[in-house]
């Protein structure tokens, strides 16, 4: 009889199961695996077929001077983008949690950016950035005399530029996470500290900070995920140039791959992000020391 | 501490705070001011500049808007649809059903938060070629629809609800499926909320699959379509195309300033995991 309801639950949980597979498999899973399979091929064109060339898109790959730009890019993208929006979200989340003057309005000026296309994101700082008739020219002309300057089109400022505009979006988003963390914590605790006499920055360092590391982590590991996804904006901004500065791995997989049409190559390129994304996931589960448990 | 100098620490925050928000509202505010605005008033700004519309009309005119917004709407539809039926069958199988190879299937479903269908497109854009859907709005919205995120997060909210509620639906003799609709679903209902409208927004956003894999205007969402109308070099008016951009984020800008409360909630709640 339990057997019975057991071979019964099986089944049940297979079927209840099987359509989510069917799509997670046919776009998630066997794509990754084709395109470490592909990678191994040449590019199929017209007539001819993809034929076995073992390592030989390796080999071209290790010796593109672009393939190394742009992961040299996306590591200061990470740099630049992870660690500010990160602070400035904490610091968000905890002005919001306080009893301020105008709590509401600030905290939607803090959160519209998340609501927005990224494509749009982008149109509205093209214009910011505009060189000399640009809010962010005639800000720093009015204020410091600075000439007017083409942010986007210098290859020194281009890649910034855009951490700028990223960190803009994504700090509120993160933001959210930290204020949901914030309000979890009692504030007895809080209290107790006061009447010990701990200053607002003790209680920051001794209480608050290290209540908030599973938030961290959750809000880290998603950070680093986006550095490697977030790309509409560069189609805006500086369409990855001038000369790469700009362009970013998965940008460049883009442009390989559709605009260049070697879809080999750009599998190539896509099995060295797919094992990026998988170091950083060991990566980040040894370090924080698995302090968050999903169950 | 002192009273006086608690209150120079708050009004220094709070200095601050504002400081921060104004910058951070700036690049809003001024697509907002010159979209209103004649397109000479771009970079003059008085207090008394003549409001407009006029910018609006002539992007609605330049490009078939209305047609990307028709198929931004089908688009999220289907995906949504699609996400709440499919993930609510899986979510339901992980919570309350014990079958050989539940724990490896399920980190292959969070290996998915990992590995997003973006990263992938290379290949699915082969898949999407032998189906013969290339430049569809199924195209855009199939490789997204069996969403790690929803499964996890269902799976976690009906693990939450107590078995005894489930028992005593079967004994009154609902099937799985019944119990299913009649105790799971409603139960869960504020994670459905929360989910929707972060999917809606996500896909509403949406850009490098729909660009790859649509090449028409009767396919196209409104953000391919904005970035086509605005990559044009026929210099059309800055303030033309901050309208246009005002435009397509429009309706969700207004949706989520209507309901900013359960917009902020449903995104912490989508987080807490």
């Amino acid at each position: 009889m339990r057997d019975l309801k057991l071979k019964r639950d099986w089944i049940h949980g297979w079927l209840l199961l099987l359509p989510a597979l069917v799509f997670l498999f046919a776009f998630t899973h066997i794509p990754a695996v084709t395109t470490l399979i592909n990678s191994f091929f040449s590019t199929p064109r017209g007539r001819r077929s993809a034929k076995f060339i073992g390592l030989d898109n390796y080999d071209r790959m290790i010796n593109d001077p672009v393939f190394w730009k742009v992961l040299w890019n996306n590591l200061w993208f990470a740099l630049g983008t992870i660690p500010a929006s990160v602070a400035l979200a904490i610091v968000m989340a905890l002005w919001v949690n306080d009893k301020l003057a105008g709590r509401s309005f600030v905290r939607m000026a803090y959160f519209t950016p998340t609501v927005l296309p990224l494509i749009a994101v982008a149109n509205i700082w093209l214009f910011f950035y505009t060189p000399g008739f640009g809010l962010f020219d005639q800000i720093t002309g009015f204020l410091f005399g600075w000439p007017a300057s083409n942010y986007l089109g210098n290859p020194e400022t281009a890649l910034n530029a855009i951490i700028v505009v990223t960190v803009w979006k994504e700090a509120g988003f993160f933001m959210i996470f930290y204020l949901a963390a914030l309000q979890a914590i009692p504030v007895s605790l809080k209290e107790a500290a006061q009447i010990e006499g701990a200053g607002r920055w003790t209680i920051f360092w001794r209480i608050t900070f290290p209540l908030l590391m599973p938030t961290t982590l959750f809000v880290c590991v998603n950070a680093v995920i986006n550095s490697f996804r977030l790309v509409d904006h560069i189609f805006i901004l500086t369409d990855g140039g001038p000369d790469n500065a700009s362009a970013l791995l998965l940008f460049y997989i883009y442009e390989v791959a559709f605009r260049f049409w070697e879809t080999a190559y750009g599998a190539t390129l896509t099995v060295a992000l797919l094992a990026l994304l998988s170091l950083l996931a060991i990566g980040q589960f040894f370090f924080f020391d698995r302090k968050v448990h999903y169950k | 501490m002192t009273g006086s100098s608690d209150l120079f620490d708050r009004s220094l925050n709070t200095i601050a705070a504002w400081a921060l928000a104004l910058l951070w509202v700036l690049p809003l505010a001024y697509a907002v001011w010159t979209a209103f605005h004649p397109a000479a008033y771009e970079a003059r700004f008085e207090l008394f500049a003549p409001l407009t519309l006029e910018n609006f009309a002539k992007a609605w005119d330049a490009a078939p808007f209305a047609r990307y917004f028709l198929n931004t709407f089908i688009l999220v539809t289907m995906i949504l649809a699609g996400q709440f039926f499919l993930c609510t069958l899986a979510a339901f199988a992980f919570a309350r059903f014990e079958f050989p190879g539940r724990n490896i299937l399920f980190a292959l479903v969070l290996l998915q938060l990992l590995v997003m269908p973006d990263i992938l497109m290379v290949e699915n854009y082969k898949t999407m070629r032998l189906l013969d859907l290339v430049d569809t709005i199924p195209a855009i919205a199939l490789p997204y629809i069996a969403s790690g995120f929803g499964i996890f997060l269902l799976r976690q909210t009906f693990m939450t609800i107590p078995k005894e509620l489930d028992e005593a639906a079967r004994i009154e003799g609902a099937s799985v499926l019944g119990v299913l609709w009649k105790v799971y679903i409603p139960l869960a209902k504020p994670t459905y909320l929360a989910y929707g409208l972060v999917s809606v927004s996500h896909h509403w956003n949406n850009f490098l699959w729909p660009l790859i894999v649509t090449n028409s205007v009767e396919t196209r969402p409104v953000t391919v379509g904005l970035s086509i109308f605005s990559a044009i070099d026929s210099g059309i008016e800055w303030s033309v195309i901050n309208a246009a951009t005002l435009m397509t984020s429009g309706p969700l800008l207004i949706a989520f300033l209507l309901f900013q409360r359960q917009f902020v909630q449903s995104f912490m709640r989508a987080g807490i995991k």
